[in-house]
């Protein structure tokens, strides 16, 4: 009865504030194939795939804590799944793309089932397995071109747009599409029920577990999603590159490392971090270009260095300090003693929310 | 000089403090008894002294004059204080041999070596070369005091010996006790057994919720003195 | 007599696979790390068996007399300056650490040594076979990887379970603070564990220079390799990690009969069919190390 009202906030002034920029920079993004050439575009794409690879990795391993190497099975599955579907099944190329990161993804269910006999470290090098089988299987595969790969059928990039100009507005719509998309649907997940289950696997499995949070079913979700991500982003590197290998479609240094690096250094645990991160790893790769194995170095041992000191990444480190969350997935118990003679929820004053020590000691 | 001078201890686990400013004195070849209820902060007294945990400041604890409250556990046992940890604890990849020749890992000199551990309890020469969890939760218990030993400690922590035991089997491990006193080994122990404490004990403290409310001998100490101390009501 | 050729040399490689794999255990087993720099520790090993042979002129094995010590050496100051820093928390630490060097030392190789493959020659025994009855003809260089990763894999269980040292590691891998109570050294021992698996991996990787051509990239294939060699074999078991090595090389061995390329995937498909049915392994300890 005398109880502090209180209320549940989810939205703070910086997250507002950025509500707005975000918004001024998709519309900006969505015009720039009135004003840019080609290589921005492209360059835009790459950032926007990366992005999206970035909020998956960041979704398992900071989130569901399955620390996974081998990503690129699914992005490789996604390439010769869009090539399959769209040169021998005929599929529209604009159903090609959702269709086979659906299909990715319920190809990711028996090796999830492989892949979960393994925990923690011994999980990342079983997941880099899979992944290899399946580069392996590809390159003696000889319908797919074997080792040499295979290309988009002139008549399938025909079907996406007649003109390469078209072809071009279309993929770059579509990976911005993907990019925010992925970005936006990882954000309000997090914000839901589920995504509050999923942070509290984050910040301790075994409380997690102990009121009643489902983990295997959580973490095989986050797997899944994380899959068909990967598959999308499969799909749109085909329509890029128009040629895949197999080397490339499952190259661990390019969709796993790179993205782990994105995320390591913007800041795992968030969804800032890997917008972040993808920026700093095209402005490193811009400033490092020509230097050839050095940039690789650099971006590796940058990795390590903030691993060490800051291993919540230069989000960690800006985030904390300003407490700012421009994506707030929070709840913030307000309390509000001016409606203390109105009805509602709140808490007894015996309950503090945080506890002083000599409270604490037994 | 006390052997072991505690002053106003202060420790804790991160934002959790569990000790109050503990002061104590523990003099040569004494048996001393810190007796109290679940939770009073009698262990963690013990994993500080051990350098499991850090004290607040390095003069918090002395031993033979030496601050050790910012020594890490190895500095520590290699000055000459053993721990018999609470549960026990052996190493369940080490077989009874192995676990007592790991207690002599630090090679301080002294009287106990591997065949005096034996002699003390017998029961372990039988088993030398079982793995340690086949053995029953007494036969661990003398384990681990027998691989505090091998240390030659000038003083030995038990935290909790008689726990989960029954009790022939505790009248057992405590008769060993006047065989480590004979070699001038001062004593430590941390009990939840009051009537096996006083028995034991030259002095007793007892704690509650992180402090210290009680110390005497024994004999001096009334009952209802102990269960004010020990229950606080 | 072909397929027991094939068996035969399949089981000598797997004793090189089994090299791979002690090294990657030691560390997980005292410390719970899993390298993910394994490999290219290896590969690291060969080219500086390169270096040494370049510079002074003389033959790997000799070489390997001072790429030993330098990766003890270096063993030691990795884990002691870096690895223990990423210790003591959750499995992200050492393992995204880990894998930044793998990247690193894989391109270092590259800008050193460029992409070029290279090989380390001991025509001797690469030359010689021995030939038993009238069909069976084993090469001096298999049987000499085999002897050595037996005699390798052997002083390390004595060195477990006959020493001091071998018995901190033990103690450690299974209870720290208890260890710690008894006198170990965290910090050294865990630098000690490092060096000796380093140690371990620099004769891996001389005997793989000398047997299989090598470039700054295939670190992460060995790693792969130790890894399955362990899963296989059974967690905490030395000579399970041999018999895991064992099967390992004989599954690549029977896939490359069938087409050379299939030789990796065959490796993998068992890999994975063990993980299916029998995911302690075939020999599992049941602790620690």
């Amino acid at each position: 009865m005398n109880g502090v009202p209180y209320r549940i906030e989810r939205s703070t002034r910086a997250g507002r504030v950025s509500f707005v920029v975000m918004l001024l920079a998709v519309v900006v993004l969505l015009s720039v194939p009135a004003w840019a050439g080609r290589a921005e575009m492209r360059l835009l794409i790459e950032v926007s795939y990366y992005l999206a690879l970035a909020q998956a990795w960041n979704l398992l391993a900071g989130y569901a804590g399955l620390v996974s190497v081998g990503q690129q099975a699914f992005v490789g599955l996604g390439c010769y799944g869009f090539i399959v579907a769209t040169a021998f099944l005929q599929v529209p190329p604009l159903v090609a793309i959702p269709l086979t990161a659906f299909i990715v993804g319920l190809i990711a269910i028996p090796a999830a089932f492989l892949a979960f006999r393994l925990r923690g470290a011994h999980f990342a090098i079983g997941t880099w397995v899979l992944a290899e089988v399946l580069r392996l299987i590809f390159t003696l595969i000889k319908p797919f071109g074997a080792g040499t790969g295979m290309s988009l059928p002139i008549a399938v990039v025909r079907d996406i747009a007649e003109s390469r100009v078209i072809r071009e507005f279309i993929l770059y719509y579509v990976s911005i599409a993907i990019g925010v998309g992925t970005v936006l649907s990882i954000f309000l997940w997090l914000r839901s029920r589920q995504g509050l289950a999923l942070a509290a696997i984050r910040d301790s499995e075994s409380a997690a577990g102990s009121i009643g949070i489902n983990q295997q079913r959580t973490k095989l979700t986050v797997y899944l999603i994380a899959a068909l991500i990967a598959g999308l982003v499969g799909s749109l590197v085909v329509v890029e590159k128009l040629r895949i290998t197999p080397a490339a479609a499952f190259s661990v240094t390019d969709w796993s490392a790179d993205v782990i690096f994105i995320v390591i250094i913007g800041g795992i645990g968030s969804v800032e971090g890997p917008i972040i991160g993808t920026l700093i790893f095209f402005a490193l790769r811009f400033l490092l270009a020509d230097y050839g194995a050095w940039y690789l170095i650099t971006v590796g041992t940058v990795a390590i260095i903030v691993m060490l000191k800051a291993p919540r990444g230069l989000w960690g480190l800006i985030g904390d300090s300003f407490n700012l969350h421009l994506f707030p997935v929070q709840r913030h118990v307000r309390l509000d003693p001016e409606r203390a003679n109105r009805s509602g929820p709140s808490i007894s004053r015996g309950g503090k929310l945080q506890g002083s020590s000599e409270e604490w000691a037994k | 000089m006390s052997l072991l001078q505690t002053e106003e201890l202060v420790a804790g686990y991160g934002d959790f403090q569990a000790l109050f400013g503990v002061s104590l004195a523990i003099e040569r070849g004494e048996t001393v008894a810190i007796i109290g209820a679940n939770g009073a902060g009698k262990s963690t007294l013990l994993r500080t002294i051990c350098g499991l945990l850090r004290s607040r400041r390095p003069t918090d604890v002395r031993f033979d004059g030496i601050p050790i409250g910012s020594l890490e556990p190895e500095q520590i046992v290699a000055l000459g204080i053993a721990m018999v940890p609470e549960g026990r604890r052996p190493f369940p990849s080490l077989n009874v041999e192995d676990n007592l020749r790991m207690g002599a890992y630090c090679h301080r000199a002294g009287p106990w070596t591997l065949e005096r551990a034996y002699a003390l309890f017998p029961n372990l020469a039988e088993r030398r070369f079982a793995m340690s969890p086949t053995l029953s939760g007494g036969q661990q218990q003398m384990l681990a005091i027998g691989r505090a030993l091998m240390a030659n400690p000038k003083l030995l922590l038990c935290d909790e010996l008689s726990l989960g035991l029954a009790p022939i089997v505790i009248r057992d491990i405590y008769a060993a006790m006047p065989g480590i006193r004979a070699e001038g080994t001062t004593l430590l122990i941390v009990e939840q057994d009051i009537q096996r404490a006083l028995r034991v004990a030259d002095r007793v403290y007892c704690m509650q919720k992180g402090r210290v409310t009680l110390q005497g001998r024994p004999r001096e100490l009334g009952r209802d003195e102990i269960k004010l101390a020990y229950f606080g009501v | 007599m072909y397929w027991i050729n094939t068996i035969i040399q399949g089981a000598l490689v797997g004793g090189l696979y089994a090299l791979f794999a002690t090294g990657l255990s030691l560390m997980f087993g005292v410390m719970r790390i899993i390298n993910l720099a394994h490999g290219d520790f290896i590969v690291l090993s060969a080219y500086l068996a390169i270096v040494v042979i370049d510079g002074l002129g003389v033959n790997p094995l000799v070489a390997l007399a001072i790429v030993a010590p330098v990766m003890f050496a270096f063993g030691y100051v990795l884990q002691r300056g870096l690895l223990n820093f990423t210790l003591g928390g959750d499995i992200l630490r050492p393992l995204l650490v880990t894998f930044g060097l793998s990247v690193v030392i894989q391109n270092a190789l590259l800008e050193l040594f460029s992409a070029d493959s290279r090989r380390l020659q001991l025509p001797f025994l690469e030359m010689t076979s021995v030939r038993i009855g009238d069909q069976l003809a084993i090469g001096l260089m298999p049987a000499t990887v085999f002897v050595v990763a037996v005699v390798v894999i052997g002083a390390i269980e004595i060195l477990l379970y006959w020493t001091d040292l071998g018995r901190a590691f033990r103690a450690t891998s299974d209870d720290i603070d208890t260890a710690r109570l008894c006198g170990v050294n965290n910090r050294n021992i865990y630098a000690m564990a490092t060096a000796i698996a380093l140690t371990v991996v620099s004769i891996a990787g001389v005997l793989f220079g000398i047997r299989t051509i090598f470039d700054p990239t295939i670190g992460p294939a060995r790693l792969l390799y130790a890894f399955e060699v362990v899963i296989i074999g059974g967690l905490g078991s030395l000579w399970g990690t041999l018999a895991g090595g064992i099967i390992l090389g004989i599954a690549q061995a029977i896939g490359a009969a069938f087409d050379p390329s299939w030789d990796t995937l065959a490796g993998h498909i068992v890999f994975l069919l063990v993980l299916l049915f029998r995911p302690r392994g075939l020999i599992p300890k049941t602790f620690g190390l």
